[in-house]
């Protein structure tokens, strides 16, 4: 199921150095065609290697147009589908429309905290050196309780 | 923006401490660790400087950027000891139980962090908004398995690794291409070279230690879908086997590189089975309604495969041989009752209830495999109304999902009965020295997943500070000059500008291989002679011996491939790493004279388990001046006592070696 970019929607990040989708895919399949000479489309975004999309979405995701779609890979599935997210800050709305018609809408959370917010450490803890050859402790203290008794003890 | 032409690139000289590579579950867990332990050293007065370098974008990289349904391993209210049992039970018996142990203890600590963070994870009624942390009970699909709205998973865990580094330590888009070792100690490494995806540049990172955190090998095999479907993978199609790869190259040892991973899934989506078992109840069945895992059940007793089952509980490669039998006999497909399930579970529920249900359904693909949702919409497939077909993939290397491909790693000194071999200096290090890892690279001792990968990233990190305290007066030292490395790393961009304009057409020419082609022919190896899927995974030693030669002639012939742009030198170079991966996997099947992982893989000259001659693990070592292996077996030691509910294999003594 690659991704196509529409033409109607991209606007190429207004010409940033980093387009999003270029930035976010983890495959480097997003391309911006700076002066149109590979897709005929002058600062518009493209999936170089369609066949090596893993559908992962990430790009449809941080699109900030929402240009970018899937199309359901042509030599597996039959055509008329589509799965589209919408992605806020707290929650993603998802639209699958059937190749029948059918439609249906679903929006789950995805994260507690507000974007930005996570704070690895949260002001606690600290590392003591005395502890950095102790396996049985990471700088959190948060380990598990365990039987010594169940080991052979060769 | 450098400007420095395409073939002439930049080239950047660093010398830090401690370099992370890769920025997927495992590097981010230490990123999260080390910089607590930096602070600590500062504090003492060493100042270490950290790096960490990604392919991609640690927001979305490695094998969680699309999300994830499951965290899969939480201990919770069970026992580590009980952990460890599950895992060397799902491997056949052969596991680093030190190396699972340790991640056992310290894995609950890391989801609590998740937690904190920000990530909603399942309660049980009446516990909703209590975290984990505090006796929140979880929603578990299965004993170590506990459920998340996990769209965002990545995203926060890279949030606060990016946090905890600062981002001016993080470089991305920098592909590592290969690890270089110390000129005056060759079992030394001591840097890292690679490129820009994006300017025409070239990294090399000398330092003290380094994390080979970069995931594991997909499309090593060739895949069931062929055309524009070919990304779709069950495992990400960007792992490209780079950790086997460097480590093989820079002289570690590898272990139970025969090892590979088989999921059953939902069939072309490969969609995930987990919760349609385990939460729904769902069965699998063959095309006449039979239940096929009771029916074969008896065969398991042919070559001795039942010593590793009780009753229904087997390690997961049985379950797919199960499933094989029908197939390879003509009784496919293979369905999951999905309308049954859901019927049973919607009996007593109110038609609010039913939509939940539903929804919860439908979220289990939307969090992490979206594309099975394209293709139940695509051919009209509603799960409450509609059976879907399971299909085995084709086969992948790893080492923190439900398969132990990897690294020989030295285990924590304080578990009891730990023998020599397994402890030979700092935690998670290989055998070479300085060079560490964690995650997917970690060998023989899977079932990590995300929270353990990210632990076992966290262990390493901890070790690794101490690693650069003791070394802290040593200075790394290249034993090849950087220019040879230009060379090497940059040879397929000039193969191409050399000889672009012999030929009119840009990808038929004599004198070069597009990274296309090449990744095209090992797939095809690999797939008809190393048992893929065209083969039904079965091989023998003259299939091996065929694949060898082939093998190396296409590692001959890697030195003919082409860049036409930076992009197809990223690529170039990921299918270097498939190759070396590839050979390290042909190379174990080889040795190994027996079948340990039916349903995965069989050697048709060896059917049986033979716990006698092959309860060992087996490592390899590669010496990339000769191009060649050497193998060996290496003895297995259990150090978790035996439950009674164990099966006999469990039991049994490991061979002599
Ligand atoms: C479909 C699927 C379903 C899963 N389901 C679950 C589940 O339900 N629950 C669960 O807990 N776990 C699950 N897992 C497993 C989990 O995702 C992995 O165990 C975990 O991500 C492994 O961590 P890692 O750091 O070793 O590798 P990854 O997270 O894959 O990270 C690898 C990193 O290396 C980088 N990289 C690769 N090569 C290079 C290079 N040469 N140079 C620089 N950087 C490089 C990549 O960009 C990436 O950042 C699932 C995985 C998949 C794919
Ligand atoms: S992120 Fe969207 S708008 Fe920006 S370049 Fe890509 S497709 Fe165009
Ligand atoms: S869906 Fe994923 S793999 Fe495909 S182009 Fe978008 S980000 Fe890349």
């Amino acid at each position: 199921m690659p991704t196509y970019v529409r033409t109607d929607k991209c606007d190429g990040c207004e010409g940033q150095d980093n387009a999003a989708c270029m930035y976010i895919c983890p495959h480097d399949l997003m391309r911006l065609d700076q002066d149109g000479s590979e897709t005929g489309h002058a600062m518009k975004a493209y999936n170089q290697e369609p066949e090596q999309c893993w559908e992962c979405y990430a790009c449809v995701k941080i699109c900030p147009q929402q240009a970018i779609e899937c199309r359901h890979y042509a030599d597996v599935v039959p055509l008329g589908a589509s799965v589209q997210p919408l992605r806020g800050s707290d929650s993603i709305m998802w639209t699958i429309k059937f190749r029948n018609g059918t439609t249906k809408r679903f929006k789950f959370p995805i994260r507690t905290t507000p974007e930005g917010s996570a704070d690895p450490y949260g002001g606690e803890n600290r590392a003591d050196l005395a502890e950095i050859a102790d396996h049985n402790t990471l700088f959190t203290k948060g380990t598990h309780v365990f039987d010594k008794t169940q080991f052979t003890h060769r | 923006m450098s400007d420095y032409p395409f073939g002439n690139p930049e080239i950047v000289e660093e010398e830090i401490d401690i370099l992370l590579i890769g920025g997927g579950m495992a590097s981010c867990g230490a990123a999260f660790e080390v910089m607590k332990w930096v602070e600590a050293a500062r504090a003492d007065g060493v100042d270490l400087k950290v790096k960490l370098v990604d392919k991609a974008a640690v927001d979305r990289s490695g094998a969680v950027a699309m999300g994830l349904s499951a965290i899969n391993t939480y201990v919770g209210e069970n026992d580590p000891m009980d952990y460890v049992r599950y895992v060397r039970g799902d491997l056949m018996g052969i596991t680093r139980e030190d190396l699972v142990f340790d991640v056992g203890r310290h894995v609950d600590d890391s989801v609590h962090n998740f937690e904190k963070w920000g990530l909603p994870i399942w309660k049980q009624p009446g516990d909703e908004g209590k975290p984990l942390k505090d006796g929140g009970k979880p929603v578990r699909t299965g004993r170590w398995q506990i459920m998340i709205n996990g769209e965002s998973y990545k995203w926060i865990v890279a949030e606060a690794a990016k946090k905890a580094l600062g981002s001016e330590n993080i470089q991305e888009r920098v592909f590592i291409v290969r690890l270089e070792v110390d000129r005056n100690d060759p079992t030394r490494v001591a840097a890292a070279a690679g490129f820009s995806v994006r300017e025409n540049r070239l990294y090399v990172y000398k330092f003290k230690c380094c994390l080979l955190a970069a995931g594991g090998a997909v499309n090593v095999f060739r895949p069931r879908s062929v055309g524009e479907g070919t990304g779709r993978a069950w495992y990400p199609v960007w792992n490209a086997g780079s950790t086997y790869a460097m480590a093989a190259e820079c002289g570690a040892e590898l272990t139970l590189m025969e090892n590979r991973f088989v999921p059953a899934r939902f069939k072309d989506g490969y969609g995930p089975v987990g919760a349609w078992f385990l939460l729904f109840k769902a069965q699998a069945m063959n095309a006449f309604g039979e239940d096929y895992q009771k029916k074969n059940y008896e065969d398991l007793k042919t070559y001795g495969y039942d010593a590793y089952a009780v009753g229904p509980k087997m390690g997961t490669c049985l379950r797919n041989h199960l499933m094989m039998k029908e197939l390879k006999e003509g009784r496919g497909p293979i369905f999951i009752d999905t309308p049954s399930a859901m019927a049973r579970l919607a009996e007593n529920m109110t038609p609010e209830e039913i939509r939940h249900l539903e929804a919860e359904a439908w979220e289990d693909f939307l969090d992490m495999t979206i594309g099975q949702c394209g293709v139940w919409a695509g051919e009209n497939i509603e799960p409450d109304k509609q059976m879907s077909e399971l299909m085995p993939t084709e086969p992948y290397l790893l080492g923190s999902h439900a398969g132990c491909a990897g690294i020989w790693c030295s285990g924590p000194e304080d578990v009891p009965g730990t023998p020599d071999h397994y402890h030979w200096g700092y935690n998670r290090m290989t055998t070479i020295k300085g060079l560490f890892t964690a995650g997917d690279g970690v060998g023989a001792s899977g079932h990590k997943f995300s929270s353990g990968s990210f632990t076992e990233g966290r262990i390493a990190a901890k070790s690794m500070v101490k690693f650069a305290l003791d070394n802290r007066d040593w200075k790394p030292e290249m034993a090849r000059p950087v220019e040879a490395i230009v060379e090497e790393i940059y040879r397929p961009v000039r193969t191409f500008l050399a000889h672009k304009d012999y030929t009119t057409a840009i990808d038929v020419n004599p004198h070069y291989i597009t990274p296309k082609m090449f990744q095209f022919r090992l797939q095809k190896v690999m797939d008809e002679y190393v048992a893929g899927v065209s083969t039904m995974y079965q091989t023998n030693a003259k299939m091996l011996e065929v694949a060898e030669r082939k093998l190396e002639m296409l590692r001959e012939d890697s030195l003919k491939m082409r860049a036409k742009d930076l992009h197809e030198l990223l690529r170039a170079w990921e299918n270097y790493h498939r190759l070396i991966t590839a050979f390290a996997h042909m190379k174990h099947i080889q040795f190994r004279e027996e079948s340990r992982y039916p349903g995965y893989y069989y050697r048709a000259d060896f059917m049986e388990i033979d716990d006698k001659n092959w309860k060992c693990f087996v490592n390899s070592t590669f010496d990339r001046h000769t191009g060649k292996w050497q193998l060996r077996r290496v003895p297995y030691v259990q150090l978790v006592i035996p439950a009674n509910d164990e099966p006999e294999g469990i039991s049994r003594p490991a061979s002599p070696v």
